[in-house]
């Protein structure tokens, strides 16, 4: 089982956690297994067509997927995912 | 049996090799290039040097040299004011093992009186000296290093969570301008974490505050407010001349605006952002690196990325975070370290655990990649897309072509 760790901004809609296992064998699957089991997730993370949104980036361990072979990227169980979607804030004024 | 000065230098002279101040001057731009060591106290090191050289009085050459030139084989001119005190210091480097090791005849004095460049040590004022005597032990910052941060400017954007503690630190630092964006006032709900203001400034203007702590810090650092909103018409004006700018915006149109304009002033951005207990950091230097629009093209939808005010953020993470950033800022002032430009930190304060991630340069990114840097110099920048200005930014447009008189190759940018 992999490790996907999900972004404070998404944990709301992962059952709020920090970070779950799935099973799969390449990045695209667990992204898809990931939004099966959370599907507020869906919207959020993958566009209509089933691509990774362009505001989010996906890090297997530390190295950015799109430099990697994208979905297809091969997963080992003992990697983790990270996704990171572009974060609004510096610490805010207030609105 | 005794022998005189005279016999000893004789001696001294003939065990070594000399060389003319005019042929260390044509010398300077070989490879490796020689290394020039005044041997010179350090009274006279004051009045002038040449610059590039390395400080080491006489009496401290055995002892210091090795840290200065670890390589034995590495060329090395000594001089002094005349040439004598030189030929034994090099004398003695032979006698060490140093295996390209010359003399500059005539000393300082010949240098000076020939035209070449010279200069003067910064100076730092005895009260100065005192204030910053911490940094002044430091070999990496030293004197020169403080005058170079009293030199520099940094360019705040907010003076809130990431800003209050950049502000503090960078003006305890001697960072000699620092510029402040910000157009909001201080609330009480702000001070959770915005430890730049107080409790009595509340309803006073960020600026004002933020300036009230910075001059009671230290009276050294010139703060310039920015009473104003960043946006496209204004940023390139606003970021002109500044040698670093601190992110602390909230909204992404302000940071896609910076991005662009920041890219193409050649100004490196430190940028950090910061939700509930964690925080990312990261620095955007423009052509080493990815920038923003590397990571990310395009903004996510307004639902997907809350901003502070709604999601909540323990107080120290904006405070470590903009300490960090500050680091990254006297970083790039200094010259010295790796700064975390194509890396991104990610904090998490309740793991109590830091993490890097790798980030790359898009080849195909509309702002920095080669292809938009030629388009920028041809005065045609690419077109971005979604968010930003209306229109790309030229490279070092603002005070040249205005950037809205430039029309951008290709098609489809849009709000």
């Amino acid at each position: 089982m992999s490790v996907v760790r999900i972004p404070p901004v998404l944990r709301a809609n992962a059952g709020g956690n920090k970070q779950v296992e799935v099973d799969g064998v390449t990045v695209g699957d667990i992204l898809s297994q990931l939004v099966t089991r959370y599907p507020g997730l869906q919207s959020q993370l993958l566009t209509d067509e089933g691509e990774l949104n362009r505001f989010v980036n996906v890090y297997l361990n530390d190295q950015d997927i799109r430099y990697l072979q994208e979905r297809a990227t091969p997963v080992d169980a003992r990697d983790t995912l990270i996704i990171l979607p572009a974060m609004a804030g510096g610490a805010g004024r207030e609105s | 049996m005794t022998r005189t000065y005279a016999e000893i230098l004789r001696e001294v002279r003939s065990s070594i090799r000399e060389v003319t101040a005019g042929e260390v001057d044509s010398n300077r731009e070989t490879s490796p290039q020689p290394l020039l060591v005044d041997v010179r106290e350090t009274s006279e090191w004051d009045e002038g040097y040449i610059p590039g050289a390395v400080h080491i009085p006489r009496g401290h050459l055995e002892s210091r040299i090795e840290a200065a030139v670890p390589d034995h084989d590495h060329p090395v001119v000594v001089y002094c004011a005349g040439g004598t005190r030189s030929a034994f210091a090099t004398r003695t480097l032979q006698q060490m093992g140093y295996t390209d090791v010359v003399n500059m005849s005539g000393g300082f004095q010949a240098w000076k009186s020939h035209g070449y460049r010279w200069t003067t040590p910064p100076r730092l004022t005895a009260e100065q000296k005192i204030r910053y005597s911490r940094h002044l032990l430091i070999p990496e910052v030293g004197t020169e290093g403080q005058a170079r941060l009293l030199d520099s400017k940094a360019l705040l954007i907010g003076a809130g969570g990431l800003g209050s503690p950049a502000a503090l630190y960078l003006a305890a630092a001697g960072v000699g301008t620092i510029g402040i964006i910000d157009f909001d006032t201080v609330d009480l709900s702000n001070l959770q974490r915005q430890i730049i203001h107080t409790t009595a400034r509340i309803g006073h203007k960020k600026v004002d505050s933020a300036r009230a702590a910075i001059e009671a810090l230290n009276p050294d650092v010139t703060v310039v407010a920015h009473e104003e909103m960043l946006d496209a018409g204004n940023v390139e004006q606003i970021i002109a001349g500044y040698d670093v700018i601190l992110d602390g915006t909230d909204t992404f149109e302000t940071r896609y605006i910076l991005n662009d304009a920041a890219v193409a002033a050649n100004i490196p951005v430190v940028h950090a952002s910061v939700f509930r207990f964690e925080g990312q950091l990261t620095v955007f230097r423009p052509y080493d690196g990815p920038c923003y629009r590397c990571l990310y093209p395009t903004p996510p939808p307004p639902e997907l990325a809350p901003g502070c005010s709604v999601a909540g953020v323990l107080g120290v993470v904006p405070g470590i975070m903009g300490l960090l950033q500050t680091n990254e800022a006297l970083k790039l002032l200094l010259g010295i370290g790796e700064t975390l430009a194509g890396r991104l930190l990610l904090f998490d304060a309740l793991d109590g655990t830091f993490q890097e991630l790798r980030l790359r340069r898009d080849p195909a990114c509309p702002v920095c990649s080669d292809a938009a840097v030629e388009a920028r110099r041809a005065g045609h920048p690419l077109a971005v897309s979604n968010v930003g200005a209306d229109q790309p930014f030229l490279l070092g447009s603002f005070g040249g072509v205005p950037a809205a008189a430039a029309s951008p190759v290709t098609s489809g940018a849009a709000r």
